[in-house]
């Protein structure tokens, strides 16, 4: 089984990548088999190279990568629970990445860490320093995890679904949080999520996966102005937006995701697809540029918009 | 007991409590939680009332007191004519096929070893004693009506993707032939292009069946998809209700306001120059909710408020009135109309 097949990104200092997708379609994996954190085996990894600020993550021992993971590179994980130490204060918890990556020590290291959660906002940052996970709520928690995250101060933050569990006002409040940071400290961000409005506003180029693969990358502005791919149409048809006037029937995609051990040979979207070829159910389709900066796996669509610009130019 | 007007759900001053828990070892002793805190509403017939808010507002809470599934600590909830909170196992038990309740996470309320066909028999042997041929037609007629392949009757829960289990779980909710339907965060759990067919599947029941729908839910984009009504909830009470139009384009409570505020939109060029209203501080404990109104910790209006009208929002509880015609707002800033 392929949970994530050849799938290449890139993300600059100071830039923010959104990975959008549905649930099973590998944005996790993708992003977890980077920095060695995919169990391997059962996982069997194969990649040319992932290279950090010049240096190749999947070259480099356990050891090495450890040393990366948590200062240069930071985790927001989608389940705090399983994340986060049972025993240990959340107070300890994230002092203690900032005295390992930050080598600052003792009570400053403790004074930072209460201004992270006052970062995230929470009011009772004191208080929530003092508590253990299990004492939180779960947004609380969540929060912790975001300052536990952000304390080593890394040069690349990977956010798994980070907000996906907090309410929409404090959603609003840690997305602000991300993107100031983002331009401070130059931090590069990977903003794994399946929520098209928190993409919309904090991504400066998106790539949409399908099945394990990319099939649309591009940046903001191409992505919602003009998605090419028909399953990004279709995803961005299909959420309610709260401004239009009148409602009409949500536009929906037929069907349902494939299952990962039975992908369909050619495109793995030829089932539900609405503009398919005879061709697209025989083979992959490959990635093929149809802007400066925009990319898609489909082969009628690029053909199609390959066309359009021919008869523009005549 | 048939004294109630035409409303098929009445809900008026509802509290629900939860006593602190015993004196374990591990007990913080604090005060009783009341999570749903003297609410009122109504539904009409045909109806869908939308009711949104965050995490641990009690909108869930409140769903399963109308089901009957939690009790009362005062209040009364009337369905048809019959005072639910009042009533004996026996006589609840003849009122419930009539109200259902579809699940959030339809994988966690189907019972794992049972095939879907079996699933969704079960509630017509149990309210409608069917059995043998006319079981089965029911069963088949009913895969059709919420868009299920028959063929997929034979698969257990795991075997079927999200959008499918929520089906079954419509399924089974519909076999007692309900004409309320109390919908808890139904398409939350699922892909957005899932969601979109579940809303739609759930607005073409309502036309066909003429259906009522409690929808409980925090995607406010869903919910001003199905709503006729919405009520929007704080710390256990109602804090503004009106049609649905009314609160997408002028809600009023700075809660309401807040909250549509904070809504991602999808669309980059908004997203720019959106400028929602950063809330601060944290939601109170419902075990020890504020003197005065719920929300004063974390209103952006509390200041005018005091300047303006020299009202202390921290003691004085404002009410839930009317500023227009079905349009009730529980603000000091709104005084009635």
């Amino acid at each position: 089984m392929h949970a994530v097949n050849g799938v290449d990104f890139d993300v600059a200092r100071g830039e923010s990548l959104a990975i959008v997708g549905e649930s099973g379609s590998g944005k996790t994996v993708a992003a977890m088999a980077l920095v060695g954190l995919v169990p391997s085996p059962p996982a069997r990894i194969r990649g040319e190279r992932a290279v950090l600020n010049g240096l190749n993550l999947l070259a480099l021992d356990e050891r090495k990568l450890s040393e990366i993971r948590g200062s240069r590179i930071g985790f927001v994980f989608q389940d705090p629970l399983s994340a986060l130490n049972p025993v240990l204060t959340i107070g300890r918890q994230i002092s203690e990445v900032i005295e390992r990556h930050l080598n600052i020590k003792g009570g400053e290291a403790k004074r930072r860490a209460v201004d992270w959660l006052v970062r995230v906002g929470i009011a009772d940052s004191q208080g929530v320093a003092d508590s253990f996970p299990h004492q939180l709520s779960g947004g609380m928690r969540q929060r912790a995890m975001i300052a536990m995250g952000l304390a080593g101060e890394p040069e690349l933050l990977i956010a798994d679904e980070p907000t996906t569990a907090l309410d929409v006002t404090v959603q609003a409040q840690i997305v602000d949080l991300m993107l100031q940071l983002r331009d401070d400290l130059g931090m590069a961000l990977v903003w794994i999520s399946h929520d098209l409005g928190v993409v919309a506003g904090l991504a400066d180029r998106v790539a949409v996966m399908y099945a394990g693969r990319i099939v649309e990358s591009g940046s903001v502005q191409d992505l919602y102005g003009r998605p090419a791919h028909p399953y990004t149409r279709g995803l961005i048809s299909s959420v309610p937006d709260l401004r239009t006037e009148r409602l009409s029937r949500l536009a929906t995609i037929p069907g349902g995701t494939p299952d990962p051990m039975a992908l369909p040979p050619g495109c793995a979207y030829f089932p539900r697809c609405g503009i398919s070829e005879r061709e697209c159910d025989a083979r992959v389709p490959v990635m093929a540029r149809i802007s400066s900066s925009h990319w898609i796996a489909c082969t009628p669509a690029a053909n199609g918009i390959v066309a359009a610009e021919g008869q523009g130019d005549e | 007991m048939n004294r109630r007007g035409t409303a098929l759900l009445e809900v008026s001053d509802l509290k629900v409590q939860f006593a602190p828990r015993g004196s374990g070892l591990w007990s913080d002793k604090k005060g009783v939680v009341r999570a749903v805190d003297g609410v009122s509403l109504t539904l009409q017939r045909g109806e869908t009332l939308g009711l949104v808010g965050e995490s641990g507002c009690g909108k869930s809470t409140l769903g399963r007191a109308i089901l009957g599934l939690v009790g009362a600590a005062s209040g009364s909830v009337w369905f048809d004519g019959h005072e639910i909170t009042a009533m004996s196992n026996r006589e609840m038990r003849r009122i419930r096929p009539r109200i259902q309740l579809v699940f959030q996470d339809a994988g966690a309320a189907l019972n794992p070893r049972w095939c879907a066909r079996d699933l969704v028999a079960e509630p017509f042997k149990i309210h409608l004693s069917l059995e043998g041929a006319v079981l089965q037609q029911r069963v088949d007629a009913i895969f059709e009506t919420v868009g299920l392949d028959p063929a997929l009757g034979k698969r257990f829960p795991r075997e079927l993707s999200g959008g499918q289990r929520q089906r079954v779980g419509i399924a089974r909710a519909l076999a007692s032939e309900p004409d309320l339907l109390v919908c808890d965060e139904p398409t939350s759990a699922l892909d957005l292009s899932i969601q979109a067919q579940i809303v739609n599947l759930l607005q073409d029941l309502q036309d066909q069946l003429g259906l009522s729908y409690l929808f409980i839910a925090h995607d406010l984009g869903v919910v001003r998809q199905i709503s006729d009504r919405v009520a929007v909830m704080y710390l256990g009470k109602i804090v503004e209700t009106a049609s649905r139009d009314r609160i997408f384009k002028e809600g009023r409570h700075p809660y309401t306001q807040a909250l549509l505020s904070a809504v991602p939109v999808a669309d980059p060029e908004h997203a720019n120059t959106r400028g929602w209203k950063a809330m601060t501080g944290e939601v109170p404990s419902p075990s020890s909710p504020p003197l005065g109104c719920n929300f004063c910790t974390r209103c952006g209006s509390k200041a005018e408020v005091e300047n303006r009208l020299n009202i202390d929002c921290d003691m004085i509880e404002p009410e839930l009135i009317s500023v227009e015609e079905l349009h009730e707002v529980s603000c000091h800033l709104f005084p009635a109309n």
